[in-house]
């Protein structure tokens, strides 16, 4: 039996060497979504990019080194049980583990405190990692994602209220007035996340939890479903192609995750994921069983 | 079709019959520079510890491995945007006599005056391919500005066949992008119509 610094001590190593996983190897869902993308392709200029792509992704495999230089300032989304037992130590487990993938992967520094204008040169500062929280009653597991997203396609990130006699066509146009504008730059194909909410913090958070679902998945509300089908096909339809130098398609696709709102406002988000949509789920049991979501097969 | 290589230096002439939508490779000298960089030397006035002219740099901040020997090794470079630096690459190429800018996405007026009135380029290399790109790069000559932190320090890289390069902006000061967005912006107008007609869920 472990003590709890022994534990803490194996969750770091193993979170730490999943974080590096996560810089050179794209989740499945993406890696496929991308095959498919490139496929239907008919552009020759995006072709070549999407062959560069590929390339570029068995040799990062191969090499263990991040695919993209740009490993963001790590995020993490955290789904912890009540009764997981190092529920008080995640936070400082999270973040060693930054440091560590950091130094042995090794990512970029990403960390510059603001104000006082000094890149740390580790990675971490203040308030980084990020980390969100959800407990969740009666349950012993942790479930977390990593997510790095590059400087490129945080870049789009945008929230602001609508008042309601705007409505969803106001969202409609919201999402792509920032897709021709900013989107273009932020590596398409991208996967779009909208956030429907209160006020800019819910729906931002919202548009960022819209990132951690699953490429090809769709929102249990059937008006949501449809707005990002609709959406989907829309931003298509504007053939942005890989880079924004044009091509068939634009996006690999949009998910949104809303929550209810005030009577008088919309809050809506947008937050884009670059092609290389770095992210990864594991789950944690109380010894600390991983089982690792999106990338099958795959051991630390 | 044969591979359309630059060699650094790059004179007016080399630049001549290329236009948007080009695709070149780069052998020579590459050197990243990128936020604060150029800021120090468009609104700083400091001038740089490497002479540009006639050579390319890279809108980039990459991962570098120190080795044992005490060398700089690439171990990930990949463009960042280009319009960040759109407020000053005018005057930089103006100071620098830099050929070729090299980054991720498009860049703007002052930009196209620019690459028109002192003969350069402005090529987008597929972003987020660093490994890729990272094997093309031989070696590592020198740091400057190492203060800035790694991702903003002047490397100097020298490369072979540094590419794809999709050319940008030409030293006409065509501009792909911009020429792109008109086209984008017609189609998303006629997708906002299409949409917002069926999205009607406030009743």
């Amino acid at each position: 039996m472990m003590d709890k610094k022994q534990q803490k001590e194996k969750m770091i190593e193993l979170m730490s060497n999943f974080i590096s996983l996560v810089s050179y190897k794209l989740p499945d869902d993406v890696e496929s979504k991308l095959r498919e993308l490139s496929e239907e392709e008919s552009n020759q200029l995006a072709k070549t990019i999407y062959k560069t792509m590929f390339e570029n992704q068995k040799i990062a495999y191969k090499l263990k080194r991040p695919s993209c230089q740009d490993t963001g300032v790590l995020q993490f989304f955290v789904k912890c049980g009540e009764d997981f037992p190092l529920i008080g130590q995640l936070e400082s487990i999270l973040r060693e583990s930054t440091y560590k993938a950091t130094k042995e992967t090794p990512l970029r520094h990403n960390s510059v405190e603001t104000f006082d204008e000094f890149n740390t040169g580790k990675n971490i500062g203040s308030g980084t990692p990020s980390i969100f929280w959800e407990v969740v009653e009666g349950s012993d597991k942790a479930e977390i994602y990593t997510y790095m997203a590059g400087g490129g396609c945080t870049l789009p990130g945008v929230a602001t209220v609508l008042m309601p006699s705007e409505g969803y066509e106001g969202v409609v146009k919201f999402v792509l007035d920032r897709m021709t504008s900013y989107g273009i730059n932020a590596c398409p194909p991208l996967l779009v996340g909208v956030g429907i909410g209160t006020s800019v913090e819910t729906a931002a958070l919202n548009s960022k939890l819209a990132l951690m679902r699953p490429v090809g998945s769709r929102n249990e509300n059937e008006n949501a479903a449809k707005l990002e089908k609709l959406l989907e096909d829309g931003i298509n339809a504007i053939g942005l192609g890989p880079q924004g130098l044009k091509g068939s398609k634009s996006v690999m696709g949009v998910n949104v995750v809303n929550s209810a709102r005030h009577p008088s406002t919309i809050g809506v988000a947008v937050n884009t994921g670059c092609w290389s949509h770095r992210r990864g789920k594991i789950t944690f049991d109380r010894n600390l069983n991983y089982e690792i979501h999106t990338h099958k097969g795959v051991k630390l | 079709m044969n591979k359309k290589i630059l060699t650094t230096p790059i004179t007016d002439e080399d630049l001549k019959n290329i236009r948007i939508g080009d695709i070149i490779y780069l052998n020579g000298t590459l050197v990243t520079c990128r936020d604060v960089a150029h800021r120090r030397v468009v609104e700083g006035g400091i001038p740089l510890p490497i002479d540009l002219k006639g050579k390319a740099i890279f809108h980039a901040g990459p991962i570098v491995r120190e080795t044992e020997d005490k060398k700089y090794e690439i171990v990930s470079i990949g463009p960042t945007t280009s319009m960040r630096m759109e407020k000053f690459e005018k005057q930089f190429i103006e100071k620098t006599g830099v050929k070729l800018i090299i980054g991720k996405g498009g860049m703007g007026k002052r930009t196209e005056e620019g690459c028109k009135t002192y003969k350069a380029l402005h090529l987008v290399f597929p972003a987020g391919n660093a490994v890729y790109a990272a094997t093309k790069v031989e070696r590592i000559k020198d740091v400057y500005w190492t203060d800035l932190g790694m991702p903003e320090s002047l490397w100097v890289c020298e490369v072979k066949e540094f590419g794809p390069l999709i050319v940008s902006i030409d030293a006409e000061g065509n501009n792909l992008f911009e020429q792109n967005k008109a086209e984008f912006n017609r189609k998303k107008e006629e997708q906002y119509e299409y949409i917002s007609k069926q999205v009607g869920f406030i009743k």
